[in-house]
């Protein structure tokens, strides 16, 4: 049996479950309109058109996060093979690792990870 | 691929149920599910009654007691159940400017991927019954760390769907912070597992636990104890729980990402939290506390212990398992009422300039430790 079969029951199980709990809360329960009932809570702000453009703050924190995302990737199947490796794969690594902490240390000094 | 390859694969598939063990397999799998998933239904209700009598304990108040069936009180126990009923039955109201779509399956999204990591834990040894051998994990892959990261990884889309899909700034705010976060002390939770990785040199889930053997001193908190403090922290970080509860500060964003969720929808991110903290608690006492292991008791003799009936074994050991869960569940809740909450530059700052540098220097230290002691 492939191992990953399951994954597709699960799928298809969140699927089933969490569409009969949408359904249910929309069966379930009374139904009536209210023009402010219905409104977004603003705690009595005036709404703001979020369908606009907006600035995204965590921009950079995604990016750098894919960078560093892929590299712990790496680094697992570095370390899954480690002891066939040997020193050969250390070092490999370690130059590996020493370039990344250098783009590191630059994207601190340029002041991407601070936050106001 | 041609019509005949698809029709050769077809009765390749239907020619794989001659194969008695494979049918084993799915059935067990099947009850196997059946009975996690159960599990999962259990813990939000058991969650919500200790997280409201837990904290009445510490601060001498007596907390929910009320609830029970007829004269028998049973502590409130049910007082989680009432609540869910009541919420199920509570009007749907979907803000007028809401992604309708979105809105609605946000929440299915966030489900998914954690019910996916839930299944994929080893939760005992493997029994043996009726003379076949059947493993006592749902998803049993061999790159398990690696499937776990990739799928917990999609959590992030339930949260920022649902913030979006609100029309509301709170809700916005909230679905942004949150995200941002989870994608930051990933990293770190990634890093804290690879010393692990070296040490036991396995990605697998259940061979991390047969490495790590009964003895307690051979366990990951003591061959990895930064790796620990680490993972420990991104543990609360990850589930957006106190003190890193920023993407639901009451005081700042009302209540988050699902500020305009309610009735069942809502019952489903509420499901969705406390299953990630559950699957947390689990991956954390695989990793560094043995699993299923009983300290100092090895696998053959428990067994003989338990008179070489192997679903006894395999009993006792989920039962560890869930003991040492149990463990951290209530570390969860000792934390938040002990810890006041982060700002937000702060948490960012701990883990981009702290647990990110330690991680590495614990990944480069414990290589060079291991690389000394064998090569």
């Amino acid at each position: 049996m492939n191992p990953y079969l399951p994954v597709l029951g699960v799928f298809l199980f969140a699927l089933v479950f969490g569409g009969i709990m949408v359904a249910l809360s929309a069966f379930l329960g009374p139904k009536k309109y209210g023009k402010v009932k219905h409104q977004p809570y603003e705690c009595g702000v005036p709404m703001v058109g979020l369908r606009d453009k907006m600035s995204v703050k965590y921009y950079m924190t995604a990016i750098l996060f894919i960078l560093f995302d892929i590299e712990t990737v790496f680094l697992y199947l570095w370390a899954k093979s480690f002891k066939s490796l040997g020193w050969f794969g250390f070092i490999e690594v370690l130059v590996f690792l020493l370039i990344l902490v250098a783009g590191y240390i630059y994207v601190v000094r340029r002041g991407a990870l601070k936050w106001d | 691929m041609g019509l005949d390859a698809l029709f050769n694969q077809a009765v390749e598939f239907y020619n794989s149920f001659e194969m008695n063990n494979t049918i084993v397999q799915i059935i067990a799998s099947i009850i196997k599910f059946v009975v996690v998933f159960s599990l999962c239904l259990q813990i939000p209700p058991i969650m919500v009654w200790a997280e409201r009598r837990i904290p009445a304990l510490m601060q001498r108040r007596r907390g929910p007691n009320r609830v029970g069936i007829g004269p028998w009180r049973l502590y409130g126990l049910l007082q989680s159940a009432a609540d869910a009923v009541k919420l199920i039955w509570k009007e749907e109201v979907v803000p007028d400017g809401a992604n309708k779509v979105f809105y609605q399956i946000a929440p299915i999204f966030g489900l998914f991927p954690t019910l996916l990591i839930a299944m994929a834990i080893p939760y005992g040894h493997s029994f043996e019954a009726f003379g076949y051998t059947i493993p006592l994990s749902i998803i049993s892959v061999d790159v398990g760390f690696l499937f776990i990261f990739a799928v917990s990884s999609l959590g992030v889309y339930g949260v920022t769907i649902a913030g979006w899909a609100s029309n509301n700034k709170y809700s916005l705010m909230g679905s942004m912070r949150a995200s941002a976060q989870m994608i930051s002390y990933e990293i770190p939770l990634g890093m804290s597992l690879i010393p692990i990785v070296i040490l036991y040199g396995t990605l697998d889930l259940n061979e991390i636990v047969l490495a790590q053997g009964s003895n307690v001193l051979n366990w990951g908190i003591v061959s990895a104890p930064i790796s620990f403090v680490i993972f420990f922290i991104c543990m609360f970080a990850e589930t957006n729980r106190a003190p890193f509860d920023l993407a639901e500060g009451e005081s700042e964003i009302v209540a988050g990402f699902h500020t305009e969720f309610n009735s069942a929808k809502f019952a489903l991110f509420f499901l969705t939290e406390y299953v990630a903290m559950f699957v947390l608690s689990c991956l954390c006492s695989i990793v560094f506390f043995g699993g299923y292991q009983v300290p100092f008791l090895p696998y053959e003799t428990l067994l003989e212990l338990c008179g070489g009936i192997t679903w006894i074994a395999s009993a006792v050991g989920h039962g560890f398992l869930l003991l040492k869960a149990a463990f951290f569940m209530w570390t969860y809740i000792w934390v938040r009422w002990t810890l006041p909450r982060f700002r937000y530059d702060q948490l960012m700052a701990l883990g981009w300039k702290f647990l990110l540098p330690l991680g590495l220097a614990n990944v480069f230290v414990t290589a060079l430790y291991v690389a000394i002691t064998t090569f």
